[in-house]
């Protein structure tokens, strides 16, 4: 069985988002890294770039394969993760903690459409 | 490769199905068989081998027997290396080559102790394609083809401890006197098991053919003599380290032994199927050639990735690539336009949206430690 914290919001695409008024942490849930593996290495995008909802911001690689990051909201990367250049295992030890980048989001309402952890937990079907 | 075009249904299963589902193996298709990816972790099964030893599930490789007095030319004729001379109880590694010198498959051949006797191991991926080949190609030559991939398990028992493994837990003394690519032939209750000191890891270890009743239980006793069950995932990345290609990947019908650096595999002092266009690409007349990159970082090269110049023209594609276990360091084999192919040439990969500086290298990334 997967973790699945309360009070997050969840997309399709596996990430979750703590939202904070205009401010949205993005990972990556328990689920996905379970299904990746060992994570070796966590390509970051870079402070000051632009997301938008539903595009690729950066990717995870396993051993075996590479997944694309979805970003699921829009708005400007103010912070990432740097620890996890160096401590990639972090996202299989905890994925609630290790989170990915900071987003000052451009409409705050998209984080409030996502999954909430009871949708997001028939989602996975577990 | 992928085969998630063929319905979970029509996968075939080896012999071993069954022993993979009762270690909850991850299964994925490959090659038209349903087949285990990793046990516990790839990189815990990839360091067994390398460290200890480990066993693989190779049931799914085919396995074709080819006898009768035309035998030996018959095989000479379509193997791009020389059979000629070398005695029974030897293995040999070549390819098979269409007219136009592209890749019907890369394969072992054995020469048995019975003369006119020879035993032809083929990738899983190409069973039929290969035995509707090796048909078309024997017309005229006195030699009787048999397929026997359907009634012959195999398990791959590779690592430093293999020989140790072979003799203890299944008693095989005769395993201490076979050379790299040597078999010979014992048996497992009263069957015939063909004990064969080769792999597709870089290390030394043996490839055990037999019946696939025996191969069940072989297996089990290896597990509960502690031997690690690894999966495809890290027999990719060992075979990788090794710098020995995988059929689909490194060679194909459109990449010829020679444009991957299998040269020294074909001999060109006899005939066989493919040899002019081989010999003409030897001479310079090909656009690209198997080679490995290093690149400076973390980022994975992965296959389909564009290989680049500094101002980002395209000059070839990233055909494997891992981050090493074994090396810790990303490495990857491209195929490029030839110009590029020298050592130390530096290079770049576009890994999503940045380019990472690498340079060219040998592709046996990893010392392999054979017995000689």
């Amino acid at each position: 069985m997967s973790k699945i914290l309360e009070g997050l919001k969840y997309s399709e695409s596996h990430e979750w988002v703590k939202a904070e008024g205009n401010i949205a942490w993005v990972g990556v849930s328990d689920f996905a890294q379970k299904e990746m593996g060992d994570i070796t290495y966590v390509d970051l995008p870079e402070e000051g770039d632009d997301v938008l909802a539903g595009e690729e911001f950066g990717a995870l690689e396993s051993v075996k394969a590479a997944s694309d990051l979805i970003c699921p909201v829009s708005g400007t990367v103010v912070a990432v993760n740097a620890e996890l250049e160096d401590t990639p295992e972090k996202v299989n030890e905890d994925a609630y903690a290790a989170w990915i980048i900071k987003v000052e989001m451009s409409d705050p309402s998209q984080a409030d459409a996502l999954m909430d952890a009871a949708a997001y937990k028939a989602f996975i079907g577990e | 490769m992928s085969d998630t075009q063929i319905p979970l249904e029509e996968l075939q299963k080896t012999c071993l199905y069954q022993a993979h589902l009762d270690l909850n193996a991850k299964m994925s298709p490959f090659a038209g068989f349903m087949m285990p990816i990793q046990y516990s972790n790839i990189t815990q099964e990839h360091l067994a081998v390398r460290q200890r030893v480990g066993m693989f599930d190779v049931s799914h490789m085919g396995e074709i027997f080819v006898k009768g007095p035309d035998a030996e030319a018959f095989i000479n004729h379509i193997f791009t290396n020389e059979i000629r001379g070398f005695d029974p109880g030897k293995v040999l590694y070549g390819m098979m080559c269409y007219p136009d010198g592209g890749t019907v498959d890369d394969l072992l051949v054995y020469r048995e102790y019975l003369s006119d006797h020879f035993l032809l191991v083929v990738n899983a991926s190409n069973i039929e394609k290969d035995f509707a080949w090796i048909q078309e190609q024997a017309k005229g030559y006195d030699c009787r083809l048999d397929n026997a991939s359907d009634r012959i398990g195999q398990i791959a028992v590779q690592g430093p401890e293999a020989e140790k493994t072979v003799m203890e837990v299944l008693g095989y003394q005769e395993a201490a006197r076979l050379a790299f690519y040597t078999f010979c032939d014992v048996e497992y209750n009263g069957e015939r098991l063909i004990l064969s000191r080769t792999g597709y890891t870089g290390e030394d270890g043996f490839e055990l053919y037999t019946t696939r009743e025996n191969t069940v239980e072989i297996w089990k006793r290896l597990l509960e003599a502690g031997v690690e069950p690894c999966g495809l995932g890290c027999r990719d990345t060992l075979r990788f380290e090794a710098g020995l290609p995988l059929y689909g990947d490194e060679l194909s019908p459109e990449i010829s032994p020679v444009m991957a650096g299998l040269g020294m595999f074909c001999k060109f002092d006899k005939d066989f199927v493919g040899k002019e266009a081989l010999l003409d690409q030897k001479a310079g007349n090909l656009q690209q050639k198997l080679v490995g990159i290093e690149i400076e970082d973390k980022a994975i090269p992965r296959a389909g990735y564009p290989v680049e110049l500094e101002d980002g023209t395209q000059v070839g594609v990233v055909t494997t690539g891992y981050h090493s276990i074994s090396l810790e360091k990303s490495i990857c084999f491209a195929l490029v336009n030839k110009e590029y192919a020298a050592l130390d040439t530096p290079l770049w990969i576009r890994i999503r949206k940045k380019t990472f500086p690498g340079k060219v290298v040998k592709k046996r990334f990893y010392q392999t430690n054979y017995k000689k």
